[in-house]
């Protein structure tokens, strides 16, 4: 951000969100779209994080609770909510957020490892830190978030 | 994909429908079809595969083809009678040929005694005793070769001289003829990459040969199709060999041009004038050709037209090219856009055969991938969800019906599902192919059992989306199976009971009310009742002293477990039965029933959606969510009575009705979208009819209406749920979920088991 210049050269795009008072980012190149929250039509015997499908262009759509699933409290989605639409592997997935904040370019040296301090559900999620502008912003990695909810969900 | 493999899988394609044309051709003549057409149709689908098979080097299946097609051949040429027997023999031959064909496309292997043994059957058939001249497969050459112009481009005079160096010339015995080849190539033997420096190259191993190139058709450059075949070719072949061993060289061109071969006795008077004449006639064209590029080179494009009319033989000026260019400049790279009139009435003899060629284009297809078919229905799908959407919005904001904007929206609907019909229709096919593997399976399994069977089909035209027909192969092989082996009875029973010998076998297809419906039926025995009531008793699936109607009993066959052969034969008896048949069908969501008469034969109905995209399913509402129920599945809908309901212990309850007591299932409960038992006389149960024939009451809260809703997948982005089919996107754009009756069902049991189970424990 501050020296788009050289960051670019050999830098990684990211986009980076809110939930709550906390800020994550994944790569760019998983993030189709970005839409406004619509409510989700519940699907039985899901876990709490799965909040239900929606209709993506004659597509249905999951839409995981992020927040509930890197253990935050459930989101209470208002209108300001937004969905990303991700690509992980052959699936197209919502993840329900709070705002997208951001999108940054970063070198792939200023991704910090995860501290220790995190808890064990977080530290499955999370693939490093960045520090931007005083910031930390966290790295999710999406293709570990989702065959844990598939397993889990599966038992 | 390599591209050889990309071509070889195009071949194999093509071989199928060849494999298909063929048996339906041999099918029609067994019919008593005797149509010169039908008998060209066979042999061409035969001759092509042969031909494809060679250039892919397909050895196996080039030397059946070979040998099949000459036994067509004789057929064709009138040398062979195409008798019952002899047809049957090639339909054989038919089967061993897809067999041969399958096994290169799968990298397998086949049964090599049954090709011989159908080879040599093959061959017998041969009127000349059987002589099959090994030798004739060795006019088989597809391997690349360098062509030599020069040898064939050189000057009439040069020619015996040029062959010497070029190939060991055959030298003609005394007994040598001459012939007279007229050979005019169409367009379309360029287009199949064929050559005719190589055909000639081929001729010449024959004996001598002369060839003069007839350029009477060429028109002038202005209106020549580079593309246009406009050369033909008189050819004088002095040879020893017959005139079998010449058509042999022009084998996989016959199609595509226009051959005559005459003994030169006969054809003397006429043929060597016109050689003259003709060579004179290159001579003028050429010279008007080059006077013309010369004048459009220097004039305005034009002003060419004009002298472009009257061009040829007045315009003759001295050759300033050496005739021999012309034969050299053959048309393939460069000619026609319109065909022109003086080609057309050249060429009378040849109309037939166009025709003919027309005909096997009838229907021109593409290939699409199934992707994009799929996709284009996704996006069609909710172009008509939003067009709703959008007309409720516009009442909503209070425009009048009359208003402009709401008739155009109304015009938009129309245009919408007019849309949806017909993309649908792209993914819809005849039942035809699956069809046309009756016969084959019918031959077979008549030979097998000993029992002389014909198949009748009827309706092959009737389209089904195609995941419907691809799985109905396996039901209906399995029944056809069945009405042969346990229907059809052996001949000796057949006579002794007054039928004809050979047994009859239905398979129909039409259309009813939305639905395809396909019926097998057999004029066999019919079910035997007393049999099949004692088996399902010895094997306890019915109680001993059990009353059942006929029609139940003839139900009980689709019982899971249940087999009437008398012994298990290796036809029927794959442990498969009728339970599989019926659980497939509805999987399909089809339904499938039975009528049988004693001694009269049986008739199975299958009855199955049109398309897998689109469910008639109830729309209900439980728990404010708003679920899809097929309606398949649906018996009736009754609204319970304080009196019909009963608890039986825990949460169960039953209701009784017409004093028959079904388990109460409780849907919103079932798929946990409440805890609190819903109140039944609150709401309306479903009586549902399960996979195992078992009756359930589904309770829902309230029923919105029927509908026939789009079935969308949730596996595709996330994962099967237990107790739901799949899902849909209703007119408001939300998603609804399709119940799984069967599942929500037997999740009800599993639950009680374990709640018994578990008071059992504490106990």
């Amino acid at each position: 951000m501050s020296e788009p210049g050289i960051e670019r050269m050999n830098g990684r795009e990211l986009m980076a969100f809110r939930i709550g008072a906390q800020e994550f980012c994944v790569d760019i190149m998983a993030v189709r779209e970005i839409r406004g929250f619509a409510p989700a039509t519940p699907l039985p015997q899901s876990p709490a994080f799965v909040r239900g499908v929606i209709n993506l262009r004659g597509a249905v759509l999951p839409i995981i609770d992020l927040s509930a699933r890197l253990g935050f409290p459930p989101a209470e989605p208002t209108a300001r909510h937004v969905i990303m639409v991700v690509q992980v592997g052959k699936q197209t997935v919502g993840l329900l957020v709070d705002a997208v904040s951001d999108i940054l370019t970063v070198g792939a040296e200023s991704i910090q490892p995860t501290p220790d301090v995190a808890s064990e559900m977080t530290k499955n999620f999370v693939r490093g830190v960045l520090a931007i502008d005083g910031r930390m912003i966290s790295l999710i990695a999406l293709d570990n978030v989702l065959p844990a909810m598939e397993s889990e969900a599966a038992a | 994909m390599d591209p050889m493999a990309a071509i070889k899988q195009t071949f194999f394609q093509e071989c199928e429908e060849q494999l298909a044309e063929l048996e339906a051709g041999l099918l029609a003549m067994e019919g008593g079809d005797s149509d010169s057409e039908t008998v060209n149709a066979v042999f061409r689908a035969v001759h092509s595969i042969k031909g494809g098979a060679g250039a892919f080097s397909l050895d196996d299946l080039v030397r059946f083809a070979h040998v099949f097609e000459t036994a067509l051949d004789h057929v064709r040429a009138g040398r062979l009678a195409a008798t019952p027997d002899v047809l049957k023999i090639k339909l054989r031959a038919a089967d061993v040929l897809a067999d041969l064909v399958r096994a290169a496309r799968d990298g397998t292997t086949v049964d090599e005694a049954r090709c011989k043994s159908l080879a040599d059957e093959l061959r017998a058939l041969d009127p000349n005793g059987g002589e099959e001249k090994e030798d004739d497969l060795s006019t088989l050459n597809f391997q690349p070769v360098v062509v030599r112009f020069e040898g064939l481009d050189d000057d009439d005079d040069d020619d015996a001289e040029d062959e010497d160096t070029a190939a060991p010339i055959v030298v003609p015995s005394a007994g040598a003829r001459l012939y007279n080849i007229h050979f005019r190539p169409r367009p379309s033997l360029y287009a199949k990459a064929n050559e005719t420096a190589l055909l000639f190259r081929d001729l010449k191993d024959l004996g001598k040969i002369k060839v003069k190139c007839d350029a009477s058709g060429l028109p002038l450059l202005t209106e020549l199709d580079p593309e246009g075949a406009y050369l033909g070719w008189q050819i004088e072949l002095l040879t020893d060999r017959d005139e079998d061993a010449i058509r042999d060289v022009f084998e996989f061109v016959a199609w595509d041009c226009d051959l005559e071969i005459k003994d030169a006795d006969e054809a003397e008077a006429d043929a060597p004038m016109n050689d003259a004449s003709e060579s004179a006639d290159v001579d003028q064209q050429v010279a008007a050709l080059l006077e013309l590029v010369r004048a459009s080179a220097a004039d305005e494009p034009a002003e060419t037209a004009a002298p472009a009319k009257s061009g040829g033989k007045k315009k003759s000026k001295p050759a300033v090219a050496a005739p021999s260019a012309a034969p050299k400049e053959e048309p393939p790279p460069m000619a026609e856009v319109v065909p022109l009139p003086a080609k057309q009435t050249a060429q009378p003899a040849s109309a037939k055969a166009a025709a003919a060629a027309d005909d096997l284009k009838a229907a021109p297809t593409i290939r699409v991938d199934l992707d994009r078919v799929d996709r284009l229905i996704n996006l069609v799908g909710e172009l008509v969800i939003n067009q709703a959407m959008l007309s409720q919005r516009v009442l909503e904001a209070g425009l009048a019906r009359a208003s402009a904007v709401a008739m155009g929206l109304d015009e938009l609907e129309q245009l919408t599902r007019e849309i949806q019909d017909s993309v649908m229709a792209i993914r819809a096919q005849p039942v035809k192919s699956v069809f046309q593997r009756m016969p084959r399976l019918v031959r077979e399994i008549a030979a097998m059992t000993g029992k002389s069977v014909r198949l009748v089909t009827d309706g092959e035209g009737t389209e089904v989306d195609k995941t419907v027909i691809e799985r109905l192969t396996d039901p209906l092989t399995h029944m056809i199976r069945n009405a042969i082996d346990h229907g059809v009875e052996s001949p000796e029973k057949r006579i002794a009971a007054g039928k004809a010998e050979e047994g009859l076998v239905r398979l129909s297809a039409q259309h009813r009310s939305g639905r395809i419906v396909i019926e097998v039926s057999d004029d066999g025995a019919g079910i035997n009742r007393p049999r099949v009531k004692e088996i399902a008793v010895e094997k306890g699936l019915i109680a001993a002293d059990a009353v059942l109607s006929d029609e139940e009993t003839d139900n009980l066959i689709f019982l899971p477990g249940f087999s009437t052969a008398q012994e298990v034969s290796d036809i029927s008896g794959r442990g498969v039965g009728m339970d599989v048949v019926k659980r497939s069908i509805q999987a399909l969501g089809g339904r499938i029933a039975i009528s049988s008469r004693p001694g009269q034969g049986s008739t199975f109905t299958m009855s199955l959606p049109l398309t897998l995209a689109v469910l008639d399913g109830m729309v209900v509402t439980v728990a404010q969510q708003t679920l899809v129920v097929p309606l398949t599945a649906i018996v009736e809908t009754l609204q319970p009575k304080a009196t019909d309901v009963h608890g039986m212990g825990g949460n169960a309850r039953v209701i009784s009705i017409r004093n028959k007591f079904t388990p109460l299932i409780d849907v919103g409960r079932e798929l946990s979208y409440r805890n609190t038992p819903a109140d039944p006389l609150a709401s309306v149960a479903l009586l549902v009819e399960t996979e195992g024939g078992g009756r359930s009451a589904l309770l829902v809260d309230a029923i919105q209406g029927q509908r026939q809703v789009v079935i969308k997948s949730l596996e595709a982005n996330y994962r099967h749920v237990h107790g739901i089919a799949a899902a849909t996107i209703l007119g408001d754009g939300r998603v609804a979920l399709i119940v799984d009756v069967d599942a929500v069902v037997a999740n009800s049991h599993a639950e009680a088991d374990a709640q018994d189970n578990a008071l059992a424990a504490v106990g």
